[in-house]
């Protein structure tokens, strides 16, 4: 019985989102007051029943209730509390239930938080967030219900896929699925734009902390994913070009481009068109997303089991946003009119150049992304892209981009005064470029690949570069406003993720090797020692433990136990890497197989400064999150500003 | 600048960006497209004998052989209507087992496909669609038994 109710709750949700999606729109193109006012409430509501939908199936999950299909393919008597909840999105139908969750609540927070706006802007706004919602909403009803009963009940279930027990990705799901719908926010707001014929600083200014909010989330939610990779799927590796990971990139590239854009377009009024279209295109990235991890068209360990009837929807649904969006775009966009140019040396130029890199990034990963799936609709060969392609097509604008980056920052709007910073600036390239050469060549012991010193020497000059004007500030006593604050440590991030990149990409050392037990092998300066092994229990998997003492010299560095384990019902084989982190390198032992002879084959592998990877993408988080926070940014309501009064809301900058 | 000039200028930008961007990807796209072949198609010799490409296949039941106490390994990849011979030389895959759909990366030489990488997909119901669809293929099926 308890299933069903979830159902009817998805049902229930529907039909308000419908109202929401009506009444807010059309209520808006109306004038009518009335009607818009249904939409706030039809929020709250959709809200209420998606998130009651949720907790049923949490329930389901928590009681072990076998006979719902979804718990008994992803759940188990074993299965510990912590993996039971995070099963609920451990597969299609609950995440597509998580998408939706985190869209209403995306939807609610905008209604609660922008009572200071136009009326007929915010029901248009939460208009299009209702469309969307609808959209998904009929899609789980229709093809994909988490609440399918199996009739008879199972005796137990096949249990979670192991690699999906881990900490790390009981949080990776909501974090990026909250960027991914995130971008829905910065859509909505374009389209109401669109629809009202109105795009002014204030529009600019509303959108920007959502969009850095999404952004945020998308950040977290792909750094926990690639951590999660490091040590549980790619032995070591962080980052696969995955076409998955792709799909998570894509999005997080378009929604770095249209915060800068929307930078621009607030303080001067400029690239208005251009802000309007990457935010559809950023939302265009999520749905794509979205359709390619589903439909199952992708060949990956995140593609679910596919469905074609699922892969049409979504394509549906993916087509019909982009093209009503671009229709939109293609009528409205001649009227909005950019006021005012700048000089060719001016912080908008820079942005410029950031947006044209960023979207450039994006595009060629595009191309990688759906080329053989044209290939292969084509007939013409089954073909895949692999990661020196996108290397390529990555780095060729991301060098430009970061050289640009340190510099730019300290432009001026119209025309840049970089003299005021000039001598500062050439100082510190000089400090950065001898501090680069000297960690390569002496910390490391030699230049790596050639674009190694140039790499550390950039991301040693961005983080010097982003610390001025906080630095500055503070020696005069004053505090920068906190959207400036967090730029700089976003932009301190950027360099803080460069230097683990560059670290680990240029040194790092990885072999594999057949030890017996009391054998050892060495790289770079450790010697990893094979000690024996020794048979150990989990709740629901047995594992062989190997010990593996690392030393450095006669100095005991770190015993280290790794695994290979055994899940009970799944009967899959797990590797649970021994790692050992310092400040400036992982020491990583992941056990093979048995090779006979008491000999074991394992990797073992030495990553210098891979840490800084995700600590860099975790200071550009911190930094969008101390963005957020400025005061700017908060619509208030105050008496000669009659909030609710159509049209009134809008300040002057 | 005059908006008429600035106008060009940008309009230049763009097209040598996009140019460049094209041309960039092109060159990438060239070196480094890999093609995917089943075994049957190998035994045609259809695959390229002098580049890299990937093979997808069942591992057959009983080929897997290891040079003990080494890191080498051989065994056999099958689509049920013929069967190419691989080997490989470092850790493989969690998953990778016989009767285990998997895809291989890696050259032909005489014969043997040596790997450089072998990818077994992380469930162990799921079968890469290359493998499913080419051991749909006609003629495939009489093998299963």
């Amino acid at each position: 019985m308890i299933p069903e109710l979830g159902t009817l709750a998805l049902v229930l949700a529907l039909l308000l989102a419908t109202a929401q999606a009506f009444f807010g729109l059309a209520g808006a193109h109306r004038n009518r007051e009335s009607w818009m006012a249904v939409a706030t409430p039809a929020v709250a509501g959709v809200w209420v029943f998606v998130t009651f939908a949720f907790g049923i199936l949490a329930y389901s999950f928590v009681v072990h209730d076998f006979s719902v299909q979804y718990v008994a393919a992803n759940s188990n008597s074993e299965l510990p509390l912590l993996y039971r909840i995070a099963a609920v999105w451990g597969a299609h139908e609950g995440s597509l239930l998580l998408w939706i969750e985190l869209l209403a609540t995306w939807a609610l927070l905008v209604a609660a938080l922008s009572g200071g706006l136009p009326i007929a802007f915010r029901a248009r706004v939460l208009g299009v967030l209702g469309m969307i919602g609808v959209g998904f909403l009929l899609f789980t009803l229709l093809t994909s219900s988490p609440f399918a009963r199996l009739i008879p009940a199972a005796q137990d279930g096949a249990d979670l896929n192991p690699l999906l027990q881990d900490p790390a990705l009981a949080a990776h799901p909501p974090m990026l699925y909250m960027g991914y719908v995130g971008t829905s926010v910065a859509f909505a707001f374009a389209v109401a734009a669109m629809l009202s014929g109105k795009l002014d600083a204030a529009w600019a200014r509303w959108t920007r902390p959502w969009t850095v909010a999404a952004w945020v989330c998308l950040t977290v939610g792909i750094a926990l994913g690639s951590w999660w990779a490091y040590y549980v799927l790619g032995w070591g590796g962080w980052w696969f070009w995955d076409p998955v990971e792709n799909a998570s990139f894509m999005p997080w590239l378009a929604t770095t481009a249209l915060i800068h854009s929307l930078a621009v377009t607030e303080k001067r009024g400029l690239f208005k068109s251009w802000t309007l279209l990457l935010a559809v295109f950023a939302f265009s990235l999520s749905l794509l997303g979205t359709f390619l991890v589903r439909s199952g068209v992708l060949v990956s360990v995140h593609a679910f089991a596919s469905d074609p009837s699922r892969g049409l929807f979504i394509l549906a649904l993916l087509l019909f946003f982009i093209v009503g969006s671009l229709t939109l775009f293609a009528i409205r966009a001649p009227t909005l009119r950019s006021e005012g140019g700048f000089e060719l040396v001016s912080r908008e130029s820079f942005l410029l150049l950031n947006n044209a890199l960023l979207v450039a990034a994006a595009c060629l990963i595009l191309v990688g992304e759906l080329w053989p799936l044209l290939m292969d609709a084509f007939d013409l060969g089954k073909i895949s892209v692999g990661p020196p392609y996108y290397n390529m097509v990555f780095l060729v604008p991301m060098v430009p981009l970061v050289l640009l980056l340190g510099v730019g920052m300290h432009a001026g709007w119209r025309r840049a005064l970089l003299k005021s910073r000039q001598r500062i600036l050439l100082t510190l390239a000089g400090v950065a470029a001898v501090l680069g050469i000297l960690i390569a060549l002496v910390g490391y012991g030699g230049p790596g690949t050639p674009l190694t010193i140039i790499c550390f020497a950039t991301a040693l000059f961005i983080m010097a570069s982003a610390l001025i004007e906080p630095i500055e500030q503070w020696r005069r006593g004053q505090t920068l406003p906190r959207a400036a604050l967090g730029m700089a440590i976003a932009h301190f991030g950027v360099g803080v993720w460069m230097m683990g990149v560059t670290g680990v990409v240029s040194y790092k050392v990885e072999k594999d090797v057949s030890l017996a037990p009391g054998e050892s092998a060495t790289i770079g300066g450790y010697t990893f020692k094979y000690e024996g092994s020794r048979q150990v229990d989990g709740p629901n998997y047995e594992a062989l433990e190997a010990k593996v003492v690392i030393s450095r010299g006669d100095k005991l560095i770190a015993e280290l136990p790794t695994q290979k384990r055994t899940y009970r019902v799944q009967k899959n084989p797990m590797t649970h890497a021994g790692i050992d982190v310092a400040w400036n390198r992982d020491l990583f032992v992941a056990l093979g197989d048995d090779l006979g002879g008491g000999k074991w084959s394992m990797r073992v592998q030495y990553k210098p400064l891979v840490r800084y990877i995700w600590l860099g993408a975790v200071v550009m988080a911190i930094g969008g999150l101390v963005a957020i926070l400025d005061k700017r940014y908060r619509v208030r309501r105050t008496a000669d500003e009659p909030a609710l009064a159509p049209g009134a809301a809008r300040k002057t900058v | 600048m005059t908006p008429r000039r600035k106008r060009l200028l940008a309009v230049l930008a763009i097209v040598a960006g996009v140019g460049l961007a094209t041309a960039v990807a092109i060159k990438a796209f060239d070196n480094n497209l890999s093609y995917f072949y089943d075994p049957s198609q190998v035994a045609d010799g259809k695959a390229p004998g002098d580049k890299s490409f990937r093979i997808g296949g069942m591992v057959t039941q009983g080929s897997v052989a290891r040079t003990p106490g080494t890191l080498e390994v051989h065994f056999v990849l099958t689509d049920f209507a013929h069967s190419v011979p691989v080997s490989y030389t470092g850790l493989l895959p969690d998953l990778f087992r016989e009767g285990q759909g998997i895809i291989a990366h890696g050259r032909l030489r005489d014969g043997v496909f040596v790997a450089d990488e072998v990818l077994a997909k992380h469930d162990e119901k799921y079968t890469p669609p290359e493998v499913a669809k080419s051991m749909k293929r006609p003629g495939a099926a009489e093998g299963r038994t």
